[in-house]
């Protein structure tokens, strides 16, 4: 079975909704090894990299009301929950966030559906961006995305000054940004 | 509110994909509480971050995984239909301190107990499970220079109420500052309030003697 984005969209929402296993099942078959893999990555630890994706895909399942379909792709929600398992589990720290409910919170200004639409179209632009940059450009960004390649030893692969480093992950970065806003 | 000063694209992306701290991390997520521009940033490092989640080769092996998640969703709530999500109603009052700070801290600003640093001002140290940052509370009376902080490294200094002003230009409340250990910057707090911030830096350096280890904290140093 292929999925598209909007394919998985409506499967979570068949999770959240009718509590649909046969649904689940088609994103645990789609997520599960990536996640697994990207815990691997993080932790080296094939026994702790499955229980860690097993963990993920429990808090997909049990929190599947929480993600909002109109957002599309569900896999950057997914990302952030195994993302935040990985440092409370593996790092041993808590990873503070902001609280929409709170009544410090200051709240978006336009109307959501339009921000959210501006932001998927955004993002869709920051994805062409990434995959336009040069190739050494994008390898040093993407890594350095996650966790277990720290700049040092980026540097040290690469044979370049940790500056040199840091300066051409800020300058793919700044690339990044100025396309996103140049497609707008 | 118009924030001028916001979180730079490498300490977003860091915070995005996980690679942050917790004590920068509270400083870049108290922002982002009060910063609706700089979340949509955040979401778009989050999509690019899944994005190479996805992008990921299928190295891990996942048969038998479904099976014991199967398992485990047997004694779930598998096939119940959920009841509608409960909106939370909001209370009225605005604390100074944004989440996730103010539970961080235990309370607003005024309830907290501030501990004299001289001059007028005061601090509340923050506890975090790091051990790479050491976060504060500061509130520097109206007016007068902020206390002399030595850091080694990185500083993240993010106002809540009043505001200062250094080198770098003016910050009030929202406005984060980014600092490394070539900045030499002395700020001033405005003189129209007491400034209230969050000051993350590097953690101190810790002393190897047995005496000096216990009387840091003490001495706060
Ligand atoms: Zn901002």
């Amino acid at each position: 079975m292929s999925e598209n984005p909007e394919d998985l969209a409506r499967l979570m929402e068949s999770v959240a909704l009718r509590r649909d296993v046969a649904a689940f099942e088609v994103l645990f078959r789609h997520f599960g090894p990536k996640v697994k893999t990207y815990m691997l990555r993080q932790t080296r630890n094939p026994q702790l990299a499955e229980e860690l994706m097993q963990e993920t895909m429990m808090a997909v399942w049990n929190k599947a009301s929480l993600f909002d379909a109109g957002r599309g792709n569900p896999s950057a929600w997914i990302f952030t929950i195994a993302r935040n398992l990985f440092i409370s589990a593996y790092r041993k720290q808590n990873r503070p966030e902001f609280d929409p409910n709170d009544p410090a919170f200051v709240p978006e200004t336009i109307e959501p559906a339009e921000v959210v639409l501006q932001g998927l179209q955004e993002a869709e632009s920051l994805r062409a961006a990434l995959n336009e940059l040069p190739d050494e450009q994008r390898e040093l960004v993407s890594r350095s995305f996650f966790a277990d390649v720290p700049h040092s030893a980026l540097a040290a692969e690469y044979g370049l000054p940790l500056g040199t480093v840091k300066s051409r992950i800020r300058m793919a970065l700044a690339k990044l940004r100025k396309s996103m806003e140049g497609g707008r | 509110m118009n924030i001028r000063h916001h979180v730079s694209d490498t300490l977003l992306a860091a915070y995005a994909t996980g690679d942050l701290a917790e004590g920068w991390s509270l400083a870049v997520a108290t922002h982002l509480s009060l910063c609706p521009e700089c979340r949509k940033r955040l979401a778009k490092f989050e999509a690019v971050a899944a994005d190479m989640m996805e992008a990921l080769p299928a190295e891990a092996d996942v048969s038998g995984s479904w099976d014991a998640m199967k398992a485990r969703l047997a004694g779930s709530d598998a096939g119940v239909a959920l009841p509608p999500e409960k909106t939370v109603s909001k209370p009225v009052a605005s604390p100074v301190l944004p989440e996730p700070l103010r539970s961080y801290v235990g309370g607003d600003a005024k309830a907290l107990k501030w501990k004299p640093l001289g001059r007028g001002a005061y601090q509340v140290q923050i506890p975090t499970r790091d051990e790479e940052t050491t976060v504060r509370l500061l509130r520097i009376p109206a007016g007068r220079p902020v206390p002399e902080h030595s850091h080694g490294g990185r500083e993240l200094t993010l106002v809540l109420a009043g505001s200062f002003s250094d080198e770098q230009g003016r910050f009030a409340r929202g406005d984060l500052e980014e600092a490394d250990e070539d900045l030499q910057h002395q700020p001033v707090a405005g003189s129209e309030e007491d400034c209230i911030c969050l000051a993350v830096t590097d953690a101190p350096l810790r002393f190897s003697s047995r005496f000096l280890r216990i009387v840091q904290p003490i001495l706060g140093i």
